[in-house]
């Protein structure tokens, strides 16, 4: 018996998602030319600075993670074994 | 109206449910945070109830809106708790759950420095059995750890408590600051229980390694306890804006690296408890209310995606993100759950943590800490990114793992709608809660440059998600152990110890053979002399010896006409 197709067996709907999310990101970050958001301190007036700050924080975050590996990372067993 | 003190009825449902039959035992657990909790409403809103033993003024049971606010949280966080486990057959965890909850009732209403440290240890032995009710090598490991650090903790907070008492006399629980010796083994003691950096590494060891249910009660407790305690002893105090902002920071690095998906929620709740830190260390009435209920709905959202994970480890056996993925299909209702807790905890606008979170940023700016604001903006970024998507698209989505499986069974489904239910109702209804925070603060929960900034905060979030997966740069989960300050105890220590032992058994052999050389050359020399064969035994020929009387003779002569 054929197993049921799921909604993300569809590469099509994957590819939606992703459709959806850029066109989230263009809707957001194209609100700050038209809503004037008040601020406490003047950085955060700056045009997209939220928009920015997300994305290079989610990259560095993830890049420097990736090369803390080659420092941190062991064997699953690491601390079980005896040497 | 009788003054119970809250952690009694879970005292003596625990001693009952030890004994108990397995029906009536569900009954009464799901009846007493439920009975309690209604006793609690009835008490009056400022309550202090003294009690002298030996001189010793204590006060076993003070309400007021500080500990009142714990204290239903604390009352819901057990229920879903007890309502997640009821189908384990196992009686030493529903017997250690009540104990552990009666315990973090009991340590929020301490008046007094004494009261705490009872309670304080008593969370520590009682919540250990859940870490030990895994019954595998590891947990045992992990549990014996887990014990000692509190424990230590513990004795910290006795010494710095008696250390107080020393010079004010009095044990009463208030304002401690920073100041002197004895509130410095104090903070030490909180700070190991709230994890503050480098004395983290226990609740990251030994939570993942605790039963799927355990895991529930130990993240709604401990270490919400010890936010209550800083709250009150330490509110104000600066360094705890830099040490909340390096919580909230690092601890996501490990995140990202982490392939077990509760040690990645483990990590994810030094991150959240670093905004509440935060806040109490600024001490202002919007910052505390803000740490406050952001500690309130951690212990809901935090609790939500550890059931829902607790439900994922139930049904499959697997914790991995690398053994994981694709189980949005056979586990549909618990994949809304997760997503639920998942946008509760990243802070989306009309969820839970949105307020409670804005309100510690904005408390943060205005009190001029730009840096820490940018940290905080950093591992809100970063939060979203490991715990809002990771977890569930992990677990969830990601490649099709090829598992199988059924839904969780209807207990946890019925606990995880609880939490999910207060998750959203918290989120568009805030005055439910805010009300019942210690401080009136004037605070607009939904204003439009906030919800915008956050969505957008997190949606370019996303999209550096879905990019960085896209591209192929996003690293692998991997099967794998990540070291951390954990590696100086179970590593370095022991290594450095053996090495130690070897080398005074090295030392102690080398001076034992030097001392045995030595015996031998004296025994010898004395043989040289006096033995049979020596210079002492031989036999003088008679000669020689009046010889040697004529020349003594001669000489003394000489000496006697000189």
């Amino acid at each position: 018996m054929q197993e049921k197709r799921h909604l993300f067996d569809e590469k099509k709907n994957v590819k939606r998602v992703l459709k959806a999310l850029v066109l989230a990101c263009v809707l957001t970050a194209g609100a700050d030319l038209v809503y004037h958001r008040h601020v406490v301190h003047p950085f955060e007036g700056l045009w997209g600075f939220y928009a920015i700050y997300g994305f290079v924080a989610c990259v560095i975050l993830v890049l420097l993670a990736k090369e803390m590996r080659k420092l941190l990372m062991r064997d699953e067993d690491y601390y079980d074994r005896d040497d | 109206m009788i003054e119970l003190p809250p952690f009694l009825l879970f005292y003596i449902a625990a001693l009952v449910a030890a004994v108990l039959p397995r029906a009536p035992r569900l009954v009464l657990m799901l009846a007493v945070p439920l009975a309690s909790c209604a006793m609690l409403l009835q008490l009056p809103t400022e309550l202090s109830v003294n009690l002298v033993l030996m001189d010793l003024q204590l006060e076993p049971l003070r309400v007021d809106r500080l500990s009142r606010l714990f204290g239903i949280l604390f009352h819901i966080g057990a229920f879903i708790g007890i309502v997640f486990s009821l189908h384990t057959r196992d009686r030493t965890q529903h017997v250690a759950a009540l104990a552990y909850a009666g315990s973090a009732l009991g340590a929020v209403f301490a008046g007094d420095l004494l009261t705490l440290f009872v309670f304080w240890e008593l969370l520590a032995v009682s919540s250990v059995f859940l870490i030990f009710a895994s019954r595998t090598e590891r947990s045992y490991g992990a549990g014996m750890r887990y014990l000692v650090i509190q424990v230590i903790s513990g004795v910290l907070l006795l010494a710095g408590a008696l250390m107080l008492y020393g010079q004010s006399g009095s044990l009463r629980f208030e304002h401690i600051g920073l100041n002197g010796f004895a509130s410095v083994l104090i903070f030490i003691a909180f700070g190991i229980k709230c994890a503050f950096p480098l004395l983290h590494n226990w609740l990251t060891d030994a939570y993942p390694e605790a039963t799927p249910t355990g895991t529930v009660f130990l993240s709604a407790f401990t270490t919400k306890v010890a936010v209550y305690a800083l709250a009150r002893g330490f509110a104000g105090t600066e360094l705890l804006v830099y040490i909340g902002a390096v919580m909230t920071c690092f601890p996501i690095f490990y995140a990202v690296i982490e392939n077990d998906l509760r040690r990645v929620l483990a990590y994810s709740m030094i991150n959240q408890i670093g905004f509440m830190v935060v806040g109490i260390g600024l001490g202002t009435a919007l910052a505390l209310n803000g740490a406050i209920a952001h500690a309130f709905n951690d212990v809901i959202f935090k609790g939500l995606l550890m059931m829902s994970m607790g439900a994922v480890l139930h049904m499959t056996g697997r914790m991995n993100g690398s053994d994981l993925g694709g189980l949005y299909k056979s586990m549909p209702v618990t994949t809304t759950f997760c997503i639920i807790g998942a946008a509760s905890i990243s802070a989306f606008p009309l969820f839970s943590g949105f307020v409670s979170k804005s309100m510690v940023m904005v408390a943060v700016l205005e009190e001029g800490h730009p840096v820490v604001w940018l940290a905080l903006l950093f591992a809100s970024a970063g939060v979203f990114h490991h715990a809002g998507i990771k977890i569930p698209f992990f677990a969830f989505f990601a490649h099709d793992s090829g598992i199988r499986t059924r839904e969780a069974p209807i207990n946890m489904l019925i606990a995880m709608g609880i939490a999910a239910a207060l998750c959203i109702g918290i989120g568009v209804w805030p005055w439910m809660l805010y009300d019942l925070l210690p401080f009136q603060v004037d605070y607009t929960p939904f204003d439009g440059s906030h919800i915008l900034a956050q969505i957008q905060l997190l949606v370019f979030s996303a999209a550096a998600f879905a990019w960085l997966k896209v591209a192929g740069i996003y690293p692998p989960e991997l099967h794998s152990t990540n070291i951390d300050v954990e590696w100086l105890y179970r590593r370095l220590a022991p290594r450095w110890l053996r090495n130690t032992t070897a080398l005074t058994r090295q030392a102690a052999d080398l001076g034992g053979q030097a001392c045995r050389n030595l015996g031998q050359k004296l025994m010898r020399l004395v043989l040289d002399h006096y033995g049979p064969e020596g210079t002492l035994a031989r036999a003088w020929p008679t000669g020689s010896m009046v010889l040697w009387v004529a020349v003594l003779l001669g000489a003394s002569l000489i000496l006697f006409y000189l």
